[in-house]
Order: structure tokens, then sequence, then C-alpha cells
């Protein structure tokens, strides 16, 4: 069965044109690392407060007197993400439970793959302080030399690594 | 003009209008089959280019659109939220970023779009990237250093490469083309046939690609507002057409000396000659600062006059008109520039002799107004300057 997806041009056309109204409106770009960082935060604040309140790492976000780390620019815009994207998917007729994959793997190395795949955007994205949509894609917009590098590094990162990687797409 | 953060928009409001921004990228992602592992990981294997395709078009639409919004005023590209470089951090999480692209198939904006319609991989890769988190703050002091190391600020692309913007824009324009129609032709050899997303004739590609082209040299020549500005009203000619009230030196002496409230003396010299010299109650603000929006409230008062100061007459005059072009009002120029009020009031001046009667009064009103200012100066030399805080927009993750 194939899907109808929108032409590759015209739909990079409309994300520039979502990505010039977000940066016109609010001096800002998209994101989605950040989202997933300030989640991660609340977790550990919720599950471990004391220990979070002493992490170097966590203690910045967490503590008396701070905000609710989910009251964030990021949070409520990849909340949007959720809710276009499920409307996309309603309209269009893809929403499905499923698992994706190369043909060559079984659901379960998939997931084993995806979790290891997220875990490593997860600590990526500290380092370069956003991904591909935060750091890369918005700085590119403002031509910040952080954007084009991050945008070189993960995709250069990414062909590297595709030999080694074919059997699980091929 | 924008953007409308914090002034016209609170920061509650601005999370809804993230709300709906995100509600609007959700949907375009998945449109564009961003929801698919499948054709996510088709960019690095070139049976599907997809990735590309969006990524670059939307890297340059957004691009374009910010410059060109800029240089015709409607965006106040001086408050827009840059994402500074940390150099070799920033490389070496890409570097794990991109190594988790090919293995887990998605980024952190996609597997969202993906878990939203079902996917179930997705779902994984997005917990995968809490856990991330959480192992990289609970580590955090071995790498903390490192992570805050090789720090550039908020720096552009063209300048790091040392070209300018123009130029810049118009090879990055040149470089997405020749990518586009290159990624094509290696598309159609991988799949051995037409891929399916490039169901239109080469002729209506050509075309387009020339039109980008074009766009891209007319960034090549489209310099940048302030200096498009600063150039016209620093023009003989304009300046000919466009007179602009003077006001002479003994009268901005006696309302110096009067302290009358509703004038701002405005020195656009360089900060060095300020700091050496300066008259009492200006403020310096070299007229490249004019667009900032750090002056716009004082600027924006219309009971107050404002007096340009400067080298020259000429330097005030290009100084007044810019302040008119950027739809500030009330303005005057002081003749004979800085260094006559200088040499006429501040420094024991040779007395005036035109042989009119009131020769004697502007002696005695130039001597009275040198002690009174000096003195006044003598005083500000004591007062401490009180420093404003700026809201700043934030950005990043």
């Amino acid at each position: 069965m194939k899907t109808k997806y929108m032409n590759p041009y015209l739909a990079g056309f409309f994300l520039g044109l979502v990505l010039l109204a977000t940066i016109f409106i609010t001096g800002r770009g998209l994101g989605a690392s950040g989202a997933i960082k300030s989640v991660a935060v609340a977790i550990v604040d919720g599950v471990a407060p004391v220990h979070a309140e002493h992490s170097l790492f966590f203690g910045a976000y967490v503590g008396p007197g701070k905000e609710n780390p989910l009251k964030s620019w990021l949070v409520f815009e990849v909340a949007g993400v959720l809710i276009g994207g499920f409307i996309s998917g309603l309209v269009s007729g893809r929403l499905k439970i499923v698992t994706e994959s190369g043909s060559r793997i079984r659901p379960g190395m998939r997931w084993l793959f995806a979790a290891v795949g997220g875990i490593l955007f997860g600590i990526g994205a500290q380092f370069t302080r956003g991904c591909t949509s935060g750091a890369a894609l918005s700085g590119m917009a403002v031509l910040s030399t952080a954007g084009f590098m991050a945008m070189l590094a993960i995709f250069g990162a990414g062909y590297a690594g595709a030999y080694f990687a074919r059997k699980l797409w091929l | 003009m924008g953007p409308f953060v914090p002034d016209l928009i609170s920061d509650q409001l601005n999370l809804v209008v993230a709300l709906v921004l995100g509600i609007g990228f959700g949907f375009v992602l998945e449109q564009a089959g961003f929801s698919s592992s499948r054709r996510l990981a088709g960019v690095f294997y070139g049976y599907d280019f997809t990735v590309l395709r969006v990524f670059f078009t939307a890297a340059v639409t957004a691009m374009s659109g910010v410059l060109l919004l800029g240089r015709f005023g409607l965006l106040d590209t001086g408050e827009i939220f840059v994402n500074p470089t940390w150099m070799v951090p920033t490389i070496v999480g890409g570097i794990i970023m991109g190594t988790g692209f090919i293995v887990g198939g998605y980024c952190p904006g996609t597997s969202v779009c993906a878990a939203a319609i079902g996917k179930v991989d997705a779902m994984f890769f997005v917990g995968g990237g809490l856990a991330g988190v959480l192992l990289f703050g609970e580590f955090y002091p071995l790498y903390k250093d490192f992570n805050d190391s090789t720090a550039l600020g908020s720096v552009k692309v063209f300048d790091s490469l040392g070209m300018s913007q123009g130029l810049f824009v118009f090879l990055l324009i040149a470089v997405a083309v020749g990518a586009f129609a290159f990624t094509t032709r290696i598309e159609k050899r991988v799949n051995k046939t037409t891929a399916p997303s490039l169901e239109f004739n080469s002729r209506k590609h050509i075309a387009a690609g020339v039109g980008v082209l074009a766009l891209g040299i007319l960034f090549l020549f489209l310099n940048d507002r302030k200096t498009h500005l600063i150039n016209k009203v620093s023009d003989e000619g304009y300046m000919a057409a466009h007179p602009v009230k003077a006001m002479d030196i003994d009268e901005l002496a006696f309302r110096i000396i009067d302290r009358e409230p509703n004038i701002q003396i405005i020195d656009v010299r360089s900060s060095d000659n300020f700091a050496r010299l300066a008259l009492p109650g200006s403020v310096n603000i070299p007229t490249g600062d004019f667009f900032s929006k750090e002056w716009s409230s004082p600027l924006s008062r219309r009971h107050v006059k404002k007096i340009l100061l400067g080298e020259s007459e000429k330097e005030e005059r290009a100084a007044c008109l810019l302040l008119e072009e950027l739809g500030y009002e009330n303005f005057a120029f002081l003749t004979g520039g800085f260094d006559a009020f200088k040499n006429t009031i501040l420094m024991p001046s040779a007395l005036v002799s035109t042989g009119s009667r009131w020769d004697k009064d502007i002696n005695d009103f130039r001597e009275k107004a040198r002690t009174s200012i000096l003195d006044m100066m003598e005083k500000n030399k004591k007062k401490e300057s009180k420093e404003v805080k700026k809201k700043k927009i934030q950005g990043g993750c």
C-alpha cells in the first residue's frame, strides 16, 4: 500500500514558512530535544527531588523558587507537534500502531536500536545545545556557525555509519 | 516590527503561540513523510532523498525570509536568537546524534511526530531520548568543562568563513540546487525507476532551479538595512534635498545652563572622544546604534528635542536624517559641530567684537556659560550611572 506524502519541496517550503513565522513572532526558532530534556528533568525531580536539587546538571533547573520545567516554550511546542502529527496522520489515513523497520530484522531488534538511537540523541543534543530542528535547522535559518556545524556533523556521522547500519534498513 | 516577544506577547501567551506553531510543525513533518523511519534513513542510502529536499528547502526558505524581512525593516534582526557556538562540543554532539540517526532512524522532532501516528519504534526512540538526558545529567561533572569549552559566542557562519553574508547565501542556494539535481539522479539509479515523489517533468524542475538561483543572486547584492539607510542619508544629494533644523551654539549653551528638561543632547562621536570630553546631560549613541531597540524608548519621545552633536555638521545632519528615516521626530543639529561649541563656550574664547551693541552681552553670557557648564560637568563626574537591564530573547534548548 503506497501512501501519498506531500511533494518534499513543497513540504520543505511550508516547513520553512512555519520556522519563519516562529522567528518573526517569537524571535526564536523551533526545537525538539529541549522538550525531551525538560521532561527528563521533571521526571528526575518527581522521582528523586533531593538528588535532583543537588545534582550539578539537574540542580540548575529544579529546586525552590524555580519554575516548573514543563512550563517551557519547547514543551508546549512539542505538545503541538504531537497534535499536528496526529491530525496529519488522521486526515491522510496513516494512523496505525506499527513497528517500522528494514526487512532483515525483527521488531524486537528494531525497538532496541530505536532506543539506542534515542539515547545517543539525548546525549548528543546536550553537547550541541539542540538537535536537527533546534540547532541545525533553526540555526541555519539565522546563519549561525553552530547551526551549520551541527548539520554537517550530524549528516556526516550518519553517512559514515550507514555502511555499518545497513542491515537495519536495507 | 517583529519579533513580538517580549513586548507585545507575554511569556504566558508565548506558550500558546508555541503550541500553535508546534501543531503546524508537526503537521508539515508528518505530511512530508517524516513519520517514517525507513523514509528518513533513505537519505543515507540513496533510495529516498526526502530528508535532504525538505531540510535544505526549509532552511533556505526561512533564511531568505529572515533576510528579506530584516532588510525591509519588518523584523528586528538584532533581537532574534542566534544559537551560540561551542565549537568542539557542537561537533562531538553532532557526531553522536548522527550515529543516533542512522541507528535509530529518527531525530527528536520526527520521533514525536511518528509516535503520534502510532509508530512503536518511535516511542522507543523517545524513551531512549529521555534515558540519554538522564545519563548525560548523571555523569555531567565528568565533562562539564569540556561542554563549556571553545565558546565562540553567537557567531555567524559567514563571519567564521570570512566572507560576506550575501556571498554565503548565494553559495548555499547554489549548493542546494546542485544537490537537488545530483541526488535526484542518484535516487533514480538506486531505485532503478523514477522515485514516486518526483512525478513532475524535468522542465518544471529546471525552471524552479533557475528561479531559486535568481533569488540567490538577489541576496548576493542585497545589503542589510543598516548599510542601506546609512548610505542613503549620507549621500550629498539627499542631504541637500532634505534640510534639517539647526541650533546655534549660544542657544544650546543657554538651554544647558537653564536646565531645560525637554532637550536631549545625543552625542554621535566615538565612545573614546565622548569619554574624554562630553557635555552635561548628553548621551553617547554612535549613529549605528540608532537601530538598536535599546534606544527606541528615549528616541521616540516626541516632545523632547534631540540635539545631534558630532565631529562635523555633515555627520550631525546625516544622523538627523537617519532618525527621520527610522520614524523619530523633533531633532536639530548643532551648528559648527562639537569642536565649535568647545572652542566658543568651554574654552576661554576670543572676545566677540562685531561692533554691534550686543557684543558685551554675548561675551558676558559666554563667560557665565563657561563657568556654569564646566561646573556641571565636574558635578556629573561624581554621579554614577544607572544600568538598565534589558530583556533578551531566550532560545535553543
